[in-house]
């Protein structure tokens, strides 16, 4: 199944899981296999992206993503620029076409953006001549989250296609969830969801997907269960009553965690909050793979990083 | 200047008239329609194979003065209008300072009369600056010349406030205009919430915050007697809802738009986040487009208004959250209108015409859309054949937030008398 040598991406910016062709995602897949090695070993560096300008343009607080970018980038050998900017850009009074054309004067080969507004990577990418990589844009997409999640789920259960993966948490602002619907479903995984209907978004069940209510029905059988981030601001919202609550009907514990596969998998894309979607014990536990997720995330964005600046399969500097 | 136009089918639906003939004007006014007239000192224009209809009303437009001439002017806004085939705009109150007082309507009359190549009748606030708190004070503005009230742009949340201005607005016999929105559920939204919003990951307006505003503004009519106006209604159980008001008996009209009629939300989507795919109420779905069509066809729609809403471009090449709601509609409404109503076999010329003329000019208690004798000569001349690609870097409007751009439509407006004068001249 290895692609043929000289394939490479025929997209030159990753703005989502969604416009990308399966034999894409299997390249970045398998690209960043490769990579994972450079990691393990004493000297972490090689010399592949020597010369190349990278900004990280990060208009919404992150930690992991941008730390994890940050070190694919060194390890690559790039030159990289971070810029961390308040969420509104208009309170500042530069509009974000406006940034991004004062990055573009500094020629930058790659911009890799996080943002809070769904869409903000694709006005960037009809203004800019660099490649976009979009580390998040609202509830729209985190490409580079599904990307690592799909390489740890193949790292742990040996293939995608026919793996059952129950995905959990708030659906409605999770773009971690749509990135992975549309990963898992083009590479033949099946995906139930669920969560609270008051943060469902409509529709979601054209992306072929099942959409449970009840939490135990969608872990049933489950290989992975992959549980998502819930924000406090949303209870204030309206959307559950309380934290405590939401625990008790969404939260994953050992008990629940019954209901999957014996040697089913936990994942989370963190930040976790420990006793509101995820029992403390689970996400330390032998079945979880929450840090293994963290160290994949850096070999898969270096994948993504040299595949964008024109690497193909069987060209990688050693 | 006397005009002959000459050989042109004259399609007047208030007179029910709808044959090859002469049309002259003199002195401003509409002096004889019909047979072969001479042309006594009159220059003559020669229209044989076009349509003349009486002048266009576009019964939705923001002119943005005072207060946004950044955006639109008099001049600019009243040039596209009478390229787009209006002769009259009824503009809405939601400039900088609204207009809820007579100072300001005698200020944008005096303004358009002075500026304006188009007849522009304002239209008043409700509320004392659009609030939604206190009624403006409306006989005022009667008294200098608003022919309707509304707080477009915002909803009137409450329901006691609406019921004040239903039965207010009976003293004067003028139309409560409302824009139906219930903010509690629209709040954040910035496209019609379904299946695309959902992959967008986009907040979404859900149609039923749009249907809840249009049900209660029913019932409050049909209790007060007043006259409710529907602006820009765009799904499906809103009009069903007036389609029943109607039915009952209950004084309650409505408009479309032509982005409503000729695009669905699937616009933001292969767009990629074009922010002039963005308005309020957003884009909806291909159901809610063709129930507006069978609207359109069996006459629950009494009017098409563009919704023209001109924006800086600074403002609107934003992320698609941030971007201001609304499109220009001006120079396009009667081309999309022609194209995919008239051409797509949905409506005969008649009833087209009649969406443009006597539908807001009965709304609006205007003595316009009707080449009567005697009637101000406002005259809107059609070529149904002139094919026209949108060039959106051409429009006379001083903004161009507008998704149409290369659009390739069949029928378009080529000429536009107002009282007499020519305000627009584009045969070729």
């Amino acid at each position: 199944m290895t692609p043929e040598a000289g394939f490479r991406l025929r997209h030159k910016h990753l703005l989502g899981i969604e416009p990308l062709e399966s034999d894409e995602i299997r390249l970045i897949l398998d690209t960043a296999e490769s990579f994972l090695e450079i990691s393990k070993r004493p000297i972490k560096k090689v010399p592949t992206l020597r010369g190349r300008t990278i900004v990280n343009l990060f208009m919404e607080p992150s930690t992991r993503t941008r730390s994890s970018f940050e070190i694919a980038q060194k390890r690559l050998s790039a030159d990289s620029l971070n810029l961390a900017a308040s969420s509104s850009s208009v309170s500042k009074g530069e509009s974000l076409v406006d940034t991004a054309r004062n990055l573009e004067a500094m020629a930058p080969d790659v911009i890799v953006l996080r943002h809070p507004a769904a869409g903000a990577p694709h006005l960037l990418s009809k203004v800019c001549r660099a490649s976009i990589v979009n580390a998040g844009d609202g509830a729209h997409e985190h490409p580079t989250q599904a990307l690592l999640d799909a390489f740890t789920m193949r790292q742990k259960k040996g293939r995608i296609e026919g793996l059952e993966v129950a995905i959990v948490g708030d659906l409605l602002h999770s773009r971690v969830v749509r990135s992975n619907i549309f990963l898992l479903r083009k590479l033949g995984a099946k995906v139930r969801v669920s969560g609270p209907p008051t943060l469902v978004p409509p529709g979601l069940e054209k992306l072929d997907v099942a959409v449970e209510t009840q939490m135990d029905a969608a872990l049933e059988g489950a290989d992975v269960v992959m549980m998502l981030r819930v924000q406090k601001e949303r209870m204030v919202h309206g959307a559950f009553p309380s934290l405590r609550e939401y625990f008790h009907l969404y939260g994953l514990t050992f008990e629940r965690l019954r209901q999957a596969k014996p040697d089913a998998i936990v994942m989370h894309p963190g930040p976790m909050n420990r006793g509101v979607e995820i029992a403390a014990d689970v996400a330390d536990g032998s079945t979880s793979v929450i840090l293994e997720q963290v160290t994949n995330g850096v070999a898969v964005r270096m994948a993504v990083l040299y595949l964008l600046s024109g690497g193909a399969v069987g060209e990688l500097a050693a | 200047m006397n005009w002959l136009l000459k050989g042109a089918r004259v399609v007047d639906p208030a007179a029910k008239v709808d044959a090859v003939g002469d049309v002259l004007v003199k002195d401003g006014k509409i002096a004889r329609v019909g047979g072969s007239i001479p042309p006594d000192n009159a220059k003559v224009l020669d229209l044989a194979g076009k349509i003349v209809a009486p002048g266009f009303i576009d019964m939705h437009v923001h002119l943005r003065e005072p207060g946004r001439e950044d955006e639109e002017t008099m001049e600019t806004g009243s040039a596209a209008a009478a390229a787009g085939g209006f002769t009259s705009i009824a503009v809405m109150p939601n400039t900088d300072p609204w207009n809820d007082n007579q100072g300001i309507t005698e200020y944008i009359v005096s303004q358009a009369k002075e500026r304006a190549t188009v007849n522009v009748f304002p239209i008043g606030c409700i509320s004392k600056q659009g609030k939604g708190e206190e009624l403006a004070e409306i006989g005022d503005m009667v008294k200098s010349g608003i022919v309707a009230v509304s707080d477009d742009g915002h909803p009137v949340s409450s329901s006691h406030l609406m019921r004040m201005a239903l039965e207010y607005t009976k003293i004067f016999d003028i139309a409560v205009i409302d824009h139906c929105e219930e903010r509690t559920l629209s709040h954040g939204g910035v496209m019609h919430e379904g299946y695309h919003s959902t992959v967008l990951g986009l907040r979404g307006v859900p149609a039923a915050s749009e249907d809840i505003m249009v049900a209660r503004d029913c019932i409050l009519a049909e209790m007060t007697g007043g006259r409710i106006h529907i602006a820009h209604l765009s799904t499906q159980r809103s009009l069903d809802l007036i389609r029943r008001a109607k039915a009952a008996g209950i004084r309650a009209t409505c408009e479309v738009t032509p982005h409503h009629l000729a695009l669905t939300d699937a616009a933001v989507v292969h767009s990629g986040y074009d922010t002039n795919t963005k308005m309020n109420p957003p884009l909806r779905e291909e159901a809610d487009r063709l129930a507006l069509l069978t609207g359109i066809e069996d006459g629950t729609v009494d009017a098409i208004a563009s919704d023209h809403a001109p924006h800086n471009p600074v403002e609107k090449e934003m992320e698609f959250d941030q971007a201001p709601f609304g499109i220009l509609g001006l120079e396009t409404a009667v081309s999309i209108a022609l194209d995919r109503l008239l051409h797509a076999g949905r409506v005969d010329l008649h009833r087209l015409i009649a969406l443009f003329t006597t539908g807001p000019a009965r709304i609006l208690n205007l003595p316009r859309g009707t080449l009567a004798i005697g009637a101000s000569a406002d005259i809107t001349v059609l070529d149904l054949d002139k094919r026209v690609e949108v060039r959106v870097s051409e429009f006379r409007s001083k903004s161009r937030n507008a998704p149409y751009d290369g659009w390739q439509l069949k029928g378009a407006p080529i000429l536009t008398l107002v009282g007499g004068r020519m305000a627009f001249d584009g045969r070729s």
